[in-house]
């Protein structure tokens, strides 16, 4: 898995409300993606290309256990890589199949509109404008493989433990 | 090297004689808690089977009763679930309703020593009985009910040691907002509550600070097990506990003392709980449009009684709206045998039933266009509560009372002394 697009800068402690808010729960997933970041960057996801790379601050997506990394997926967002990542957002990220990774120093090295390229082989993150490289904190295998296979949900499915629906994307 | 109590039951569960910061590793799970959100039809896929079912208990709380069709219909969801594999602990909107985390604590589902997932980020609040409990998001939870196990990276544990007693009117939230306003977050962390201090905390006030822990982005947050917790349990017929001390020589990444006496009532201000707390004189005379006490932080007899206490014989501002949103049915039945909601009421508050309600910005008490809000609950995420340029300052439920009665950011303490 490896990604290389535009990156979009987004501060320390971004919080699940600002993903998803509440005002959205009731609509469908697809209709959800609307209102990323609406109160916090007005027009963003008008913007925003599929691909494109998030890169976050620390802390990043804290908050509810809504599912606001869904949202991030449904954008068609390549991957996300901040300083760090609430513990809550990163297991919902792994289950509903979002790449996202931990990079100290990944702030600084970037500005926005930087072409980034991440990979989830080895774990690089390179900088091309500047050629700065770094090094995001491996995650475990089982982990990595569970994100890369589109979620838990396609695990339960495949098990027999829940019936399929193709809605519940 | 010893553990912490969180390390000493993740290495319990996970069938380790010990773990340490940075292992991953998988846990059964003793209780599974599901809501209406997880019914909810954008997320909802039937469930074929389950490998403990007697482990899962499902509670209807963030929008009950249902305030629309799309609500209505994750509970039908849930009801038919629950008579699908023959639940036992179900609670729907009646007699045990209310909010998940309130429920767990009011029947006792949170024992000692052991694990409890529910997807809410603030299931963490179920750690003022001595367990390790956290939200894990919609599919993780539904993985623990299918499989009765789940995963967790086991983080370094920061203690806390109280000391002393809280003067009266200050309450464990300003307890809370003097942890978030001088430590900031606590990711990837442990948070343990222990020392002399906690002997004077009620389980209510307890679990407003576990509860709060989901604030401080904290893995699990646990209070050590004592007399109060063991009455508490007892009264309820639990019996055969495992309590889960720390060990002497248990490695922390920082032992912090607060000397409860010492404590002012705080606020913090709108859109963050982190290092953003200020002296409640700071803040004070601000114009508020609604006060709100409720949630699975603030929706405890002990904080009704208090603002009751605030309250009794005053008259809440005409220019302000008080809402209050008792935690479940058994608190709303507890205050009116008490007399908390007469007084209440009578003041002119408005009583909601028992539901996350306002807190979420989801039903009853949701903030028009450039509203202030001060809120004794869990959050106040920009746009939180409602429109996004509406402002929500925290507090306790002492604070907001006060507040009501003036229409504007208010010490209690003329009130109470």
């Amino acid at each position: 898995m490896k990604f290389t697009a535009k990156v979009w800068k987004f501060p320390d402690n971004i919080n699940t409300d600002l993903i998803l808010p509440n005002r959205a729960f009731y609509l469908t997933p697809e209709e959800q993606v609307k209102f990323v970041f609406s109160a916090n960057r007005p027009g963003w996801v008008d913007l925003v290309q599929p691909g494109d790379i998030l890169i976050g601050g620390k802390n990043f997506g804290m908050g509810s256990s809504r599912p606001a990394a869904r949202s991030l997926r449904n954008l068609k967002l390549g991957c996300l890589v901040a300083e760090s990542i609430n513990g809550l957002f990163f297991r919902n990220s792994v289950n509903f199949g979002f790449p996202a990774l931990e990079c100290p120093g990944i702030d600084a090295a970037f500005q926005e509109g930087d072409v980034a390229e991440v990979s989830f082989e080895d774990y690089s993150v390179r900088n091309q404008r500047s050629g700065a490289a770094l090094k995001a904190a491996p995650l475990p295998d089982a982990l990595r493989k569970l994100m890369q296979a589109g979620g838990l949900f396609q695990l339960l499915e495949t098990e027999g433990y829940v019936a399929p629906k193709a809605a519940a994307k | 090297m010893g553990m912490t109590i969180a390390e000493k039951i993740l290495a319990k569960k996970s069938g380790r004689d010990r773990v340490a910061a940075g292992d991953l590793v998988t846990v059964n799970v003793d209780t599974v808690v599901l809501f209406d959100n997880n019914f909810m039809p954008s997320i909802w896929q039937d469930v074929l089977k389950m490998e403990h079912p007697e482990r899962v208990v499902v509670i209807i709380d963030h929008r009950a009763p249902a305030p629309t069709i799309q609500s209505a219909g994750a509970h039908r969801t849930a009801r038919k679930f629950v008579e699908k594999f023959k639940l036992a602990r179900f609670h729907d909107v009646g007699g045990t309703q209310g909010i998940c985390h309130q429920v767990v604590a009011d029947e006792g589902y949170a024992l000692p020593g052991t694990v409890l997932v529910c997807s809410d980020s603030h299931t963490c609040s179920a750690g003022a009985f001595n367990c390790i409990a956290r939200g894990v998001g919609g599919p993780d939870v539904m993985y623990s009910a299918a499989k009765g196990e789940t995963w967790f990276r086991v983080g370094t544990t920061v203690r806390y040691e109280l000391h002393g007693a809280l003067r009266d009117g200050v309450t464990a939230k300003d307890v809370f907002l003097h942890i978030a306003g001088t430590y900031g977050d606590h990711a990837t962390q442990n948070v343990e509550f222990g020392g002399p201090g906690i002997a004077g905390l009620s389980m209510n006030a307890r679990k407003t600070l576990t509860t709060m822990g989901a604030e401080l982005s904290c893995e699990f947050a646990t209070f050590e097990y004592d007399s109060v917790l063991a009455d508490y349990l007892k009264a309820r017929g639990k019996t055969g506990l495992e309590p889960v001390y720390p060990d002497r020589d248990a490695k922390y990444a920082d032992v912090r003392r607060i000397d409860l006496d010492r404590l002012q009532p705080l606020v913090a201000l709108p859109d963050s709980v982190l290092k953003n707390s200020r002296n409640l004189s700071e803040v004070a005379g601000t114009r508020i449009d609604q006060a709100f006490i409720g949630s699975c932080a603030n929706g405890t007899l002990d904080d009704l009684a208090l603002a009751a206490r605030v309250l009794a014989g005053r008259k809440v501002s005409p220019q302000t709206r008080l809402i209050v949103t008792p935690g479940s049915q058994y608190v709303y039945r507890e205050a009116l045998r008490a007399g908390v909601i007469a007084t209440l009421a009578e003041a002119g508050a408005v009583i909601t039933n028992p539901t996350c309600g306002a807190c979420g910005g989801g039903h009853m008490g949701v903030l028009g266009p450039e509203e202030v809000c001060i809120t004794a609950s869990t959050r106040n995420f920009k746009g939180r509560m409602g429109d996004p340029s509406s402002k929500v300052y925290m507090a306790s439920p002492a604070t907001v009372a006060a507040s009501a009665i003036k229409g504007a950011i208010t010490d209690a303490g003329e009130f109470l002394h």
